[in-house]
């Protein structure tokens, strides 16, 4: 499209929005870079949504301000912003069939028919709905309902799309499709989308930016392997995939790394890697970083342990293995299945090492269940299940 | 076909095929039952409508005749109370469904002081019994020194169709779907298209239920337009009291072209509703 090139970024400046006494979103800041997919991530009721709606105008913020480009929405109403949502719930029209529905932006901004019927039938063939243009919304599938609400909202070629939780009601196999197609989709028509999701993969994979967000605030932004390989807080390396985190003590310096000693150990982190430089340190490392050692290895961290269970799951296995670092808190290994994968069975001691620059320094005051759902419901079955053995 | 295959073998009873039979259709017969139970005293009243009746009641069969339907308005009385209870069912329709309308947005759509309370006082006139509000509307006119007639009535038929129209309108928009009208004003209407394209045109339905209810409540009530009259009367009033004398199979007629009458709408209704759905 010719206006790429000049499609503007989207601020957030210091909004805050409360409902009477409960603040849903909190001196939130942000800049969502013109043209690309960005995904805001977080879990349920962080204020998603909230946010989505000040942006769409539906919603005015309690304090700060929310630009495009250099111009001053804030208070702008709904219709008076480039801006176009695709609902949760999809809100089609249901009194007007397909066609009138994708129509309906174009004819409220004065654009005439045989322009009308141009762009609507361009946009219905982008998302493969030419056949079905003059049925009623109620006589389609939810993933037909759902191309049209992308559809309804694209043809106005808004400067920002805004998408909220669009996939939600769908099964796991058109997730993934539409989550192709959305993809497609934007590349094709270059406008920013702003996906909102509570589902950590599907960010991962769609998005060139994620923020993750979590009560009201902005944790972290960056690109999904940028963010994934070194989160910053103990929230985003939970809820952005798995992490072992450890309680440590920085002891010293060697060159560039850090030392740092955890129960049973030490363990070494580049220092630009970590979110201090003395004092406490939460040492991290993703499952698949780590492996069971079963040979002489240089220059790695290590940690002993006992395998409390192993669980094969095709690709990859899973060993579950119990540590110095916190008895309580077993470390959580992924090998994939191929040649190197050691014969190893519960009960066995096992060594686990893992390069020194795939670790990663956390902020020592940091809830190392943060973010952590799994891990709440896991404790809780462990929990049952020992009170069971008794 | 495998029935007789099995019939060799095994033949059911006679009892049995009955039952089963009767089974099968009981629901059937059931709706037959319930539809004539419904529609055999209309029938009666059209049947009587062609009858030549011997002297003045008309309730036993004497001969067929076309006579009531071609000169219907035989009677200047009739056509005069038909005219009175048409022109009063119109004006309280027009009113109470605008007035109603607004009413029924207002309890949906806004929070304000006294909402609760305005939702129990338009209940009321709906669970007040009819011989109570006819009588103290009587008496409040009498006060204020309102002469009694078309006027009064009007205002009486306002008041009791304005609940059922709040309520019919009020029970169509908490059916919507807030998010339509988001969806609206985020895709560039403002204010007043977005009433006028989306909340509009699917409220109507209940609008205009609403309509067609306030206009057969108002066009039939016959207690509290009896106190409110003076000496107007209205085509109810008019049976009633030709009742005491002998009804003139002109009211058949009449009774049946408003019964036809009513089927066509709500058959058209219909037809325009599927038309749509298809379209
Ligand atoms: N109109 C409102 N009045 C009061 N509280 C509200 C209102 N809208 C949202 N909230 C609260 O604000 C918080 C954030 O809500 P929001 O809908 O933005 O969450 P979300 O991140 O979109 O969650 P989800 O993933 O479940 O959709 C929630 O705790 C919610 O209860
Ligand atoms: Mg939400």
């Amino acid at each position: 499209m010719a206006e790429q090139a000049r499609i503007e970024d989207l601020h957030l400046v210091h909004v805050t929005k409360s409902f009477g006494t409960f603040t849903a979103v909190d001196d939130l800041s942000l800049t969502v870079p013109g043209g690309g997919f960005f995904a805001l991530l977080g879990p349920s009721g962080c204020g998603k949504t909230t946010t989505l709606r000040m942006v769409a105008g539906l919603e005015t913020p309690s304090e700060g301000q929310i630009l495009l480009g250099d111009r001053d929405i804030t208070t702008r109403r709904p219709y008076e912003r480039s801006i176009n949502t695709v609902f949760q719930s999809y809100a089609l029209f249901p009194h007007l069939d397909i066609f009138e529905n994708v129509a309906f932006g174009l004819r409220r901004q004065g654009v005439k028919g045989a322009e009308v019927e141009q762009r609507v039938n361009a946009v219905l063939e982008l998302v493969e709905l030419t056949a079905l243009a003059r049925r009623k919304p109620a006589q389609l599938s939810g993933g037909q309902q759902q191309r049209v609400a992308v559809a309804r909202a694209l043809v106005n070629r808004p400067d920002v799309l805004l998408l909220d939780e669009p996939l939600g009601a769908l099964d796991l196999k058109l997730r993934r499709q539409m989550q192709i197609e959305l993809k497609r989709i934007q590349s094709e028509v270059g406008t920013t989308f702003i996906h909102v999701t509570h589902d950590q993969e599907e960010a991962m994979t769609m998005a060139d930016t994620i923020a993750v967000m979590n009560a009201g605030l902005i944790e972290q932004m960056g690109a999904p392997a940028e963010m994934y390989d070194l989160p910053r807080t103990a929230f985003v390396a939970n809820f952005l995939g798995q992490s072992n985190l450890v309680h440590g003590q920085i002891t010293g310096r060697d060159g560039a790394d850090l030392l740092v000693r955890v129960p049973g150990g030490e363990v070494r982190l580049p220092a630009n890697r970590a979110a201090d430089d003395s004092g406490g340190l939460i040492i991290g490392v993703r499952p698949e970083k780590m492996r069971i050692a079963y040979k002489d290895e240089q220059n790695v961290n290590r940690v002993r342990g006992e395998v409390l269970d192993v669980s094969f799951t095709g690709v990859a296995t899973q060993y579950t293995v119990e540590t110095p670092w916190d008895p309580d808190r077993p470390v959580t290994v992924f090998e994939l299945n191929d040649e190197g994968a050691p014969e190893v069975k519960a009960g066995d001691n096992v060594e686990l090492v893992w390069e020194y620059g795939f670790t990663f320094g956390l902020d020592g005051d940091d809830d190392l269940d943060a973010g952590n759902e799994l891990a709440a419901e896991a404790a809780e079955v462990a929990e049952a299940a020992d009170a069971e053995d008794e | 076909m495998p029935a007789t295959t099995h019939a060799v073998r095994y033949r059911p009873s006679a009892w049995m095929r009955t039952s089963r039979w009767i089974r099968s259709h009981l629901i059937a017969a059931y709706g037959i039952l319930a539809l004539l139970y419904l529609f055999l005293p209309i029938a009666v009243v059209f049947l009587f409508s062609f009858n030549k009746p011997v002297g003045r009641q008309n309730s036993t069969w004497n001969a067929f005749s076309f006579d009531a339907w071609t000169h219907i308005s035989r009677d200047p009385t009739i056509m005069n109370a038909l005219g009175i209870s048409l022109r009063i069912a119109l004006v309280a329709t027009f009113v109470a469904t605008i007035l109603g309308s607004l009413i029924a947005f207002a309890l949906v759509r806004y929070r304000f002081i006294g909402r609760s309370s305005t939702n129990l006082i338009i209940f009321l006139p709906m669970a007040t019994p009819e011989v109570v509000l006819g009588a103290s509307l009587l008496a409040l006119f009498l006060n204020m020194g309102l002469p009694l007639g078309f006027t009064t009535i009007a205002i009486a038929h306002i008041m009791f169709c304005i609940s059922f129209v709040v309520v019919t309108v009020k029970s169509r928009l908490q059916g919507m779907d807030p998010r339509l009208e988001e969806a609206a004003a985020d895709l560039y209407a403002n204010e007043r298209e977005t009433f006028r394209y989306v909340t509009l045109p699917l409220v109507a339905p209940g609008i205009a239920a609403a309509a067609l209810l306030s206009f057969s409540l108002s066009f039939d009530d016959y207690i509290i337009t009896n106190f409110n009259s003076g000496t107007i009367v209205t085509f109810p009033m008019y049976v009633w009291g030709a009742a005491q004398r002998g009804i003139p199979p002109q009211v058949n007629v009449i009774g049946s072209i408003m019964f036809f009458g009513s089927l066509a709408i709500v058959i058209a209704a219909q037809l325009v509703g599927k038309a749509r759905r298809k379209a």
